[in-house]
């Protein structure tokens, strides 16, 4: 199934959405990657606030190149979630409603996903040029000195992702490979 | 004949080629993009295909990184043993031409000084260099950007000979099967077999800059080459991991002698954003 859909996120919505299906999102979503989520773990640890309530949100992971001069941002593709599997199960628990990534996720980061209702996408790794057009407006607001790794609000419009983990745990990698094992 | 050579045109020429190949893939792979394109029998396979097709000309025509990973700069000299180099250190040169590329060409800066400590260099340096010695008075330059998705896929396993090209062809698609999704596929598969255990990664990395389509000159590396394709691509992983028929558009496999008692074997993964250019001082 196809669907345009908004973030935040409906948690109710999100229910519906099943592995393999194809969504557009519009509405504002997150970048961090790597060093910002140590830092929020850090910061956790330390029992700190984290810098933004990342309830019904989704954490595109995502560092992108330097704008030119008159765009919003530069290429702005999927980096590899799995890098992201120790930290995602305690923001999950937090409320984080979603994540955009590419490639596989931890079984942890799979029971969490059906824990909350949440679900974890993946844009087209590699398609950072395409993918820039869809973001309207980029704005730094966590984390600055993390440079490409700062953690930025963006307004996207029409976002292309595919369901990878549904609320329900379905995996699209796994259907795909069991496909091929028979 | 000595001849010389101004450090500040290997800058130059680094600096347009880091720009150069982060903007526009080489044609060999835009080809063999095409090509996959048109023979793709996944549904979402051939939409992923379509889709990276487009981000090629978006790239083009918006001047964009067409990844956001621009990669570690890798860089290969082959320095002919008549060329004098002038005016400066040939690696600063080096350095200075990658750190010129990424800052005037909006490339992204992905390199933390200390693998520990992790902060960033802000100008994508250090390079990682590789030079050797050749016959001639010429110097040629290849800068192959890394992404490091597909790098933290590779792999390197030391072999026992008793394993032979079996063991080989269980590395490689272990390797592969093993990336899914992650390595970003289609993939070039680049792969070193014999040497040392470094020699294997550098033949390795060394594969992933040959012009896909060239095969290896070696009957049996070149059967070996095609056998592994044919199989890569029934694993079923496809554009994206997510399912199709085209998940390597080529495997390069290059070889060395090594010794009685080993058979090292490398599989350096890369993207379908295998960037490489070359050009000869």
């Amino acid at each position: 199934m196809d669907y345009r859909i908004a973030a935040p996120l409906d948690r109710e919505m999100i229910k519906t959405l099943r592995a393999g299906d194809y969504v557009w999102i519009s509405g504002t979503i997150y970048t961090a990657r790597d060093a910002a989520h140590k830092r929020m773990q850090e910061t956790l640890d330390d029992g700190q606030k984290l810098p933004l309530d990342w309830k019904d949100n989704i954490i595109y992971y995502m560092g992108p190149s330097p704008a030119r001069e008159g765009r919003v941002i530069g290429s702005a593709g999927p980096t590899t979630a799995s890098r992201m599997d120790l930290y995602a199960p305690k923001l999950l628990d937090m409320g984080l409603g979603g994540m955009i990534g590419k490639g596989k996720r931890s079984p942890e980061v799979l029971d969490a996903i059906v824990r909350n209702g949440a679900v974890y996408f993946a844009a087209v790794g590699g398609a950072g040029a395409l993918l820039s057009r869809q973001i309207k407006q980029a704005e730094v607001v966590a984390y600055e000195d993390l440079g490409t790794e700062a953690i930025r609000r963006l307004e996207v419009e029409d976002f292309p992702v595919i369901v990878v983990i549904d609320s329900q745990g379905n995996n699209l990698y796994e259907m795909i490979s069991q496909d091929n094992t028979v | 004949m000595i001849r010389e050579i101004e450090v500040t045109e290997v800058t130059q020429n680094i600096r347009e080629m880091c720009i150069q190949t982060n903007y526009f893939l080489s044609e060999d792979m835009a080809c063999a993009m095409k090509e996959a394109a048109e023979k793709e029998q996944g549904a979402l396979g051939k939409k992923i295909l379509g889709q990276l097709e487009e981000n090629l000309e978006i790239a083009k025509t918006d001047q964009i990184p067409i990844c956001q990973d621009t990669g570690m700069a890798v860089i290969f000299l082959e320095i002919g043993q008549d060329v004098h180099f002038t005016g400066g250190d040939l690696q600063e040169a080096v350095e200075e031409g990658v750190r010129q590329g990424y800052i005037e060409g909006y490339l992204r800066k992905s390199v933390v000084g200390d693998p520990l400590l992790r902060e960033n260099t802000k100008d994508n340096t250090p390079a990682i260099l590789h030079t050797s010695i050749v016959p001639g008075n010429q110097v040629n330059i290849i800068v192959a950007p890394k992404g490091f998705g597909s790098e933290n896929m590779s792999r390197i396993v030391m072999l026992k000979p008793a394993q032979g090209v079996e063991g080989v062809k269980q590395v490689i698609l272990d390797t592969v099967r093993e990336a899914g999704p992650n390595a970003c596929p289609p993939l070039v598969v680049g792969v070193g077999i014999g040497g040392t255990f470094e020699k294997a990664a550098l033949l390795a990395k060394q594969a992933l800059t040959r012009p896909v389509g060239e095969k290896a000159q070696a009957p049996h590396i070149r059967s070996l080459e095609e056998e592994m394709l044919e199989k890569i691509n029934q694993l079923g992983i496809g554009p994206g991991g997510l399912g199709g028929n085209t998940t390597a558009l080529a495997v390069h496999i290059n070889t060395y002698a090594t010794h009685i008692a080993g058979l090292p074997t490398a599989v350096n993964l890369c993207c379908h954003v295998n960037r490489h250019v070359k050009r000869t001082l």
